[in-house]
């Protein structure tokens, strides 16, 4: 038997698992949005609403199809690129998203290249020098700062760099339509530095577990007690069995950053789709909800089945039992 | 590299913990193993065998520091090394052969690959040459070397198997010493023997000086040249295998030796009251003189200072002389085990089938179990006893073929059976540090039976709590106490008396001392036995060591892999065994009593 | 795992193995300084929060005579005035008991449903621990702060609303870690010798396994709290939480925020102590978790 079938086997029922959860991810989203109590038409017209006007928004919305029907039209929409029509301004969901997504994506991506490995390599240090006195300060400014909300953080970074002790950098954005997040970079430094304050105490705190779990067991003891040299033993032994929890950690901490900008685009009024959720929302504008919500949703998914998947390719004790 | 009369010298090694008090863990060991010979360090749980065989490769666990003593290996300290060159010497001065090889492999790297490293590292020559060194090595530990073995990783290799790959790492680089930390553990008896036998056969050929750590007297009296008793952290006698088990000069390694079981029955198992001290517990004076017979008021003001009896025998006790007289005297004779007359079966098994999801364990096993008999059910670990037993008790559901208690059917599952069936067989586990809830008071897990079967509770629960207690020989101090604050006998005494609270008909005992130190053990035999004769059980008695079953049990099943293979009388089948499998268990097990006779 | 991912443990005094196994855990924590400095700051905010209003000099709605909105620290108003004139400190006073009851609510919503679910699906295995678990993941695929504010989209900025959006996905959390404790429990002998007596599987989840997955769960509940705190008071922050013109810390830093160079008070009052209170509850729960590692390692056998 051939370790290669069993591996794209397992790939495949991963894959098909994750799309099962979307699936019901987003039955569970469409069901939050349109089967809740309170008549989403009336919420959005208010009590002096017309019956007419209410019939009217209401076929407009599509509300008078039965629910099924509304959430198969959804469904199938999504795969041909049609998530709707947004109810703020009429454009396809897909236009004003799209628009959005760069500069979150932008954000995301830059947060996330440097809190990874600082993460890492922060829980790594740590982990390597246990019960030192740089292991003790880390540990003890991580717990604090893992604790902290992000608009806390991302309120007082405003209020340091911004406005009350030093006026150096924009707390608010201000764009131009059709310009792209690089074109403000002093306007990123604030919500960039606020996500990573945000994100490295988490990673940092469950690499330095899991390291230590490694460089205290028994396989490493035994590595030692071989006479390898130091190098050797953490290089070798120690990193190689470390990698897969670093996978976990990795999908973990873009999962946070996913969770973060939302309240950290509103503090900063970053125009990403963090902030597009909540003025959504506030507009009950349902389409652009939905379709946001799927889409952090799906993110989820992808990262985790990219976890599972590169964590089972570098152990080879998983690996040859699916084979 | 100069030559010395021996390869190993330990002088007055202290281990302590390196935080708060610092107590010692271990303190004034010495001793010395000349090339090619082999020192048996034996001790029980928390005695410091452990501690002490790290401490030979100048090494301690986390948590601990070696604060004073000298290690000289052919004559050089090690420990006043600086660490990194402290590390350049572990693997190719001095070697570990670790207990459990499973966790001490890494799983992510080949095993060529780590054989490969332990050679190159100590910078052994082209890989040509290690690749011969390392088909040399596994020759001699009987393993295979062409490349697709080496080619695994170590979880697709047997307990056996991984344990030889740590044996052939460890000898590698031919060092002058090496320790082995309990290396037959969970091995069979017969990959047991072959282990043994192999570095036996190494240690000679290579001239290498062996620390062997142990807890089974057995395997150390038949390995080991010189034996090293450890209690409570110190080293308390040191002498030839055959002079100390024979005529022992600490009253501590003479009860040992008194209550290990032995094949031949003949002399009572006798245990030791009380338990060791743990560091920061021990009290002034010598150790063992709380739980010492021939202890006097001196022994409890001051530690005993090291005494020699003869050449190459020491011992830590003023009152050796006393010991030795006494050793020439004869032991206490084994009461003889009842006899009972043959009755109609309490449980009766035929045809059971029995397995886990689709790997059957059990084949076509039968076997009859009668009234205030015990029946011991012997084999090695994947035998199926334990699973046999399981099925009866109600534990396990998988089977197929008949099972009748008293006459009537009995149904697989506990949850399938009435109140009536559950109650009269009672099941005593293994480990009883994972049988008592541990949040739950003594008092609380007795009663659990008595509430769940005769709806008791308050006061008259709590009297039969304290009868059953006095049954075990529990004192009633422990009824409030949490499991976590006894002992592991004391827990296991515990378990049995939940058992018997239920008023059964059998009792099933699984393992119910393999758990336990060997001078905790011969207390619960007692404890079975006493029952069995004042309460008529029935006994169900699963073990692995055929040495504990003649003193309790009448009847005997042998079974291996899934098969009974041979049934009877337990005289009978230890004294005549007829089948192929129990004669080899009966040859391969180690045995005290031989190897002292053999030692001369 | 949890997040915050203790792996350090305390050393479990002499004295203290002799008592109950509850009591071994309150004295271990309380044996180290994190735990004693952040239930005091934990107590304090608490008490600011519950009993605030007691002493307030305002009540939270009126505004401060003689005084303009964002106006400076004076004798009238101790801490200056906010956006619409109103006391600041007053307000302060008043404002946290929402974030803390909305909060406490939503963690005990979790914890129960999450207690349950995991304990279950531990103790079933097969496939209804699969399917349990599945169901979990799904409400693990979005952030909480996404899910309540998707909720919120329909029927508006409901408190009840806000309760179960948090208390819901904060169940996820809580059962993977329940499972996580109870399967290691669901192994051992203890469980068996009650089945095997035939003790009904209810009784079984409830005396045997859930007083021993208290520790870690405790250690859990003391952490999503912290969390529920940070979320509530976001939601909030957001304009989802209490409306205007109640007094709410999240509420408030919202609203003026844009006097900040003017009048920092009204911001970083509430700033300071939702930090302050989710710190606490952190260092509490960072407390417990050494200590109960601490006496799990020094568990086993002799």
């Amino acid at each position: 038997m051939s370790p290669g079938r069993g591996l794209t086997g397992f790939i495949v029922r991963r894959l098909l698992l994750g799309l099962v959860t979307l699936w019901i991810t987003s039955v569970v989203i469409f069901a939050a949005t349109q089967a809740l109590p309170g008549d989403a038409a009336r919420s959005i017209l208010g009590r002096s609403a017309t019956p007419e006007s209410l019939a009217d928004l209401r076929a407009r919305l599509g509300l008078d199809k039965s629910v099924l029907t509304q959430y198969w039209e959804w469904i199938s929409g999504i795969f041909t690129g049609d998530l709707g029509t947004s109810l703020a301004n009429s454009l396809p969901v897909t236009e004003v998203i799209g628009e959005r997504l760069v500069y979150t994506f932008f954000l995301m991506l830059i947060a996330g290249a440097i809190s990874i490995p600082l993460g890492i390599a922060l829980g790594a240090i740590s982990a390597r020098r246990r019960d030192s006195a740089f292991d003790q300060a880390t540990s003890v400014a991580t717990l604090g700062l893992a604790a902290l909300p992000e608009f806390v953080v991302a309120i007082t970074l405003a209020v340091i760099f911004s406005t009350t002790v030093f006026h150096v950098l924009p707390s608010v954005i201000v764009t131009e339509p059709g310009s792209r997040p690089w074109d403000y970079p002093r306007e990123l430094v604030l919500p960039v530095i606020t996500l990573i304050i945000a994100v490295v105490p988490y990673t940092a705190r469950i690499m330095r577990a899991s390291t230590v779990e490694i460089l205290e067991s028994d396989f490493v003891e035994m590595a030692r007690l071989k006479g390898l040299p130091e190098r050797r033993v953490l290089w070798r032994h120690a990193v190689p069995n470390a990698l897969a929890p670093t996978f976990q950690i990795t999908a973990l901490n873009l999962a946070y950053l996913a969770g973060g900008i939302v309240v950290v685009e509103a503090v900063f009024n970053y125009p990403g789709i963090g902030l597009l959720l909540v003025d959504s929302v506030r507009a009950r504008d349902m389409p652009t909800v939905q379709a946001i919500a799927l889409l952090i949703a799906a993110l989820y998914v992808v990262l985790n089945l990219l976890a599972d998947v590169a964590t089972i390719l570098v152990s080879p004790r998983l690996r040859t039992s699916l084979g | 590299m100069s030559s010395h009369a021996h390869a190993l010298e330990v002088v007055d090694l202290r281990v302590e913990l390196d935080y708060g008090a610092h107590e010692d863990i271990v303190e004034g060991i010495a001793f010395r193993v000349a090339r090619g010979e082999v020192l048996g360090l034996v001790g029980e749980s928390g005695s410091g065998k452990t501690t002490v065989g790290l401490a030979v490769l100048g090494h301690t666990r986390r948590g601990a520091r070696i604060s004073t003593g000298e290690v000289r290996i052919e004559g050089r300290d090690i420990l006043p090394l600086p660490p990194l060159e402290r590390q350049r010497l572990r693997g190719v001065l001095v070697s570990y052969v670790p207990q459990d090889p499973a966790s001490s492999l890494n799983p992510a790297l080949r095993i060529g690959t780590q054989l490969d490293e332990t050679l190159s590292s100590h910078g052994v020559g082209s890989s040509s040459e290690r690749h011969a060194r390392i088909v040399e090595t596994l020759g001699e530990v009987l393993l295979p070397s062409d490349d697709a073995f080496l080619r695994r990783y170590p979880h697709q290799l047997s307990g056996g198997q991984q344990q030889r790959i740590a044996l052939a790492m460890a000898f590698a680089n031919r060092p002058r010493v090496i320790v082995l930390d309990e290396p037959t553990t969970g091995l069979d008896v017969t990959t047991q023997a072959h282990v043994l036998e192999t570095v036996r056969t190494l240690c000679a050929a290579h001239g290498v000086a062996a620390v062997y750590v142990s807890h089974d007297l057995a395997v150390v009296a038949t390995l080991a040249d010189r034996v090293a008793v450890m209690y409570g952290g110190r080293l308390v006698e040191l002498g030839p295998t055959g002079t100390l088990f024979r005529a022992a000069a600490h009253p501590y390694t003479r009860r040992l030796v008194e209550a290990i079981p032995e094949l031949s029955g003949l002399h009572a198992l006798i245990g030791i009251p009380g338990t060791a001290p743990r560091p920061g517990h021990r009290p002034e004076g010598c150790f063992f003189a709380p739980r010492c017979s021939y202890a006097q008021s001196q022994c409890r003001l001051a530690p005993p200072p090291l005494e020699v009896v003869s050449d190459g025998h020491e011992v830590l006790c003023i009152r050796h002389a006393d010991v030795l007289r006494d050793a020439t005297a004869a032991r206490i004779a084994a009461v003889p085990r009842a006899e009972i007359e043959v009755e109609d079966a309490l449980v009766s098994v035929r045809g059971l089938d029995a397995s886990y999801g689709t790997r059957q364990v059990l084949h076509d096993v039968g076997l009859v179990v009668r009234p205030r008999e015990c029946l011991a059910l012997v084999g090695e670990s994947g035998s199926g006893k334990t699973t046999l037993a399981r099925c009866i008790a109600g534990l396990h559901t998988g089977f197929t073929g008949e099972m009748t208690f008293r006459g009537r059917p009995l149904l697989a599952g506990a949850r399938a059976r009435d109140a009536d069936m559950r109650r009269e067989i009672q099941y005593v586990f293994q480990s009883p540090y994972s049988s008592l809830n541990p949040r739950k008071t003594i008092t609380q897990i007795i009663e659990q039976p008595l509430r769940h079967f005769f709806s008791l509770g308050g006061n008259e629960g709590r009297t039969r709590v304290r009868e059953a207690l006095e049954r075990v020989q529990l004192s009633p101090t422990c009824l409030d106490r949490y499991p976590h604050q006894l002992s592991g006998g004391e827990r296991q005494r515990v378990a049995i008396a939940r058992a018997l609270v239920a008023e059964p008909q059998l009792l099933v005992c699984d393992e119910v001392t393999s758990a336990l130190d060997v001078s905790v053990q011969a207390a619960i035999i007692d404890v079975l036995a006493e029952l069995q004769r004042e309460l008529h059980l029935g006994l169900l008695f699963v073990t692995h060591n055929l040495a504990l079953i003649r003193t309790l049990s009448q009847e005997v099943a042998v079974m291996n892999e899934g098969r009974i293979v041979e049934r009877g009388r337990v005289d009978t089948v230890l004294d005549h065994p007829e089948a192929e499998y129990t004669r080899r268990l009966l040859s391969d097990t180690p045995s005290l009593e031989a190897a002292v006779a053999a030692a001369g | 795992m949890s997040e915050i991912a203790s792996i350090d443990a305390v050393e479990i005094a002499p004295e203290d193995r002799r008592r109950s196994p509850w009591r071994v855990l309150v004295s271990a924590a309380w044996r180290q300084h994190r735990t004693k400095i952040g239930l005091g700051i934990t107590l304090l905010l608490v008490g600011t929060a519950v009993f605030g209003r007691l002493v307030a000099p305002y009540p939270p709605d009126q505004g401060v005579e003689n005084q303009l909105p964002f106006a400076p620290p004076s004798s009238d108003a101790l801490l200056g005035t906010d956006d619409l004139g109103r006391d600041v400190l007053s307000r302060f006073l008043y404002g946290g008991l929402s974030v803390l009851l909305l909060s406490g609510l939503a963690t005990a919503l979790g914890m129960v449903l999450g207690v349950s679910i995991g304990l279950v699906a531990a103790y079933s295995r097969g496939k209804l621990d699969d399917l349990l678990m599945r169901t979990m993941d799904v409400f693990l695929s979005l952030p909480q702060i996404v899910f309540a504010l998707v909720l919120a989209a329909t029927v508006g900025p409901k408190l009840w609303l806000l309760v179960l959006a948090v208390g819901f996905t904060t169940m996820p959390r809580v059962a993977r870690v329940a499972r996580g404790a109870a399967v290691e429990v669901v192994e051992r002998d203890f469980v068996r010798a009650a089945e095997a007596i035939g003790i009904p599987r209810r009784r079984i989840l409830l005396s045997e396994l859930l007083p021993n997955v208290s520790s870690p769960l405790i250690v859990e509940a003391t952490l999503r709290m912290s969390f529920n705190v940070a979320v509530v008071a976001g939601l909030s922050f957001l304009g989802f939480g209490l409306q205007p013109p109640a007094a709410d810390w999240g509420l408030m830093i919202n609203e003026n925020q844009n006097g900040l160079t003017l009048q920092p008070w009204p911001v970083l009052l509430p700033v300071i102590a939702i930090a302050l209170l989710t710190i606490g509850t952190s260092l509490v729960g960072d407390g417990l978790s050494r200590a109960a590692i601490g006496i799990e390692r020094g568990r086993g056998g002799e």
